[in-house]
């Protein structure tokens, strides 16, 4: 079986986080890794960046934003790898969820080296 | 040279230089901070050196140069763009790259700006601020928005460009007209914004914008609305700043040249057979354009065009300006039964109010007009809408 594990959280609320957030990140990815459970994963960019897309009526609506109805709840994740937003959102216009759901694209985070 | 001319010189240029360096460094903060230092170094320059014959192209060989230097301190040397535009700027020495005819790349630039991942206000203060060249403080007063609020629209629209790869291109094959459609959008809220009275610093930056669009690509609906705008401001001289309803309005202040100018342009889009809603907006304006006097204006064509500007847009208000129509076409109490249905959709929206109270009038319901009346001059804060309404009250039976 594989899972998908969600993360949630109030964006920037780690201030009040006991220790050091992202070596402990490292380290359960690690552990996760040496335990042979690791299959993926990433943090993605805030919601401020999010993008939605619904297909009604065969076209493409774009908004900005994440606007899932609060009826909607997550179904299933691609990882997409794309040049670009409108690439991204052509791709996800293409998922059959997005005839009655809707599809959020959210950028990958790429940490500094 | 005085500092008003360095002005003038800035703002004939900065959004085509803005354009070219943010198409090279796909990056709003550094090309804006890069034009900037252009500018510094051109008012500290160009009094003693004389204003170089294409100041453009100077402008934009300092700024490259300046973003180039932004870039290296910022330790983005792994950056592509860098190493291509390194090898290029190797290639071209200073005194050729002056003479250049800049690239246009505002149609990119504004396609990006109004990219339907971004919300219309943000769509709307980043093309404002970047083919326009008004200042954050300059939009926050146009849109009556607190200052810190519009400085924060524009951090966050330039920061979801870059994060979420917003690519800078014109969008091609059917994608072009729902993606035009966004940015006519943007250009004619542009257009009102402050109304009313318009901010003529705004309308004639939409104007220029418009021509900007339909020079890089002509297509039918950009003509529209180009045309659409200026016949509003061909009638601008008859409003005296103050509401002159179009019936009361004295037509020979019109600017008659420039009504003759933009129904040219539209009769050459509406030629094409693509029409679309600006094209019959306009149409509609230049039939109000071309009447001699109010009673001489053809009705019934301006409802045909009311009926079909509702097939492709099927709104509310829409349906209001057909009514409308319908019953100086000779139909006022149709007209009425057809505000009815609208009540519920139109309620708490004054014009709707102040458009059923003239038909109460007109079908000798002086009572209702007037409570009519009340309701719409309730609904604006606006004084000179508000002494309109009341002149109008004023003047029932």
């Amino acid at each position: 079986m594989q899972y998908m594990a969600l993360i949630y959280a109030v964006p920037n609320g780690e201030e009040g986080y006991e220790g050091d957030m992202m070596a402990d990140y490292g380290q359960f990815t690690q552990d996760a890794i040496a335990a042979g459970v690791y299959v993926g994963g990433e943090a993605l960019m805030p919601e401020t960046d999010a993008s939605t897309v619904r297909m009604r009526g065969g076209k493409a609506q774009i908004t900005d934003g994440p606007f899932a109805e609060t009826k909607e709840t997550l179904g299933g994740y691609y990882l997409l790898e794309c040049a670009d937003l409108d690439e991204a959102l052509t791709w996800a216009a293409r998922i059959p969820s997005a005839k009655y759901g809707c599809v959020e694209v959210r950028p990958v985070m790429v940490f500094d080296q | 040279m005085t500092q008003a001319a360095l002005a003038h010189a800035f703002k004939a240029d900065s959004g085509r230089v803005l354009a070219s360096l943010i198409a090279q460094f796909r990056d709003f903060d550094l090309a804006e901070e890069a034009l900037q230092d252009a500018m510094i170094e051109a008012a500290r320059t160009w009094p003693k050196d004389g204003t170089p014959s294409n100041a453009g192209a100077w402008l934009l060989a300092v700024a490259r140069r300046r973003a180039l230097d932004r870039m290296r301190l910022l330790k983005r040397a792994r950056d592509e763009a860098l190493q291509q535009n390194l090898s290029l700027l190797a290639e071209t020495p200073p005194e050729d790259e002056a003479a250049q005819e800049i690239p246009d790349e505002r149609l990119r630039l504004i396609f990006t700006c109004c990219h339907p991942a971004l919300s219309q206000e943000a769509q709307v203060a980043l093309t404002l601020r970047t083919l326009c060249g008004l200042t954050a403080r300059e939009i926050a007063q146009a849109f009556l928005v607190p200052h810190t609020t519009m400085n924060q629209r524009l951090t966050r629209a330039k920061a979801k460009i870059r994060n979420a790869a917003i690519p800078y291109r014109v969008p091609e094959g059917p994608e072009i007209e729902a993606r035009l459609a966004a940015v006519l959008s943007v250009i004619y809220l542009i257009f009102n914004a402050g109304y009313s009275p318009r901010s003529p610093v705004l309308s004639a930056e939409a104007l220029r914008l418009c021509e900007v669009v339909h020079h890089l690509q002509p297509l039918p609906e950009t003509a529209g609305l180009w045309a659409l705008m200026s016949l509003h401001m061909a009638r601008d001289p008859a409003r005296l700043n103050t509401l002159i309803s179009l019936k009361d309005q004295d037509r020979t202040l019109w600017d008659h040249p420039a009504i003759t100018r933009a129904i040219t342009r539209l009769l050459h889009a509406l030629a094409q057979s693509r029409p679309g809603p600006y094209q019959i907006q306009a149409a509609i304006s230049a039939l109000h354009c071309e009447a001699a006097s109010w009673a001489e204006t053809d009705w019934p064509q301006i409802l045909a065009l009311y009926g079909a500007l509702f097939k492709l847009s099927p709104t509310p208000v829409v349906a209001l300006n057909h009514a409308v129509a319908k019953a100086h076409a000779g139909a006022p109490k149709g007209a009425l039964a057809s505000l009815e249905a609208l009540a519920s959709a139109l309620e708490g929206y004054q014009p709707f109010h102040a458009a059923r109270a003239e038909l109460l009038a007109q079908c000798g319901q002086a009572h209702a007009a007037r409570l009519e009346y009340d309701r719409a001059i309730g609904l604006t804060s606006a004084p000179e809408e508000q002494a309109f309404l009341r002149k109008k009250l004023s003047d029932l039976p």
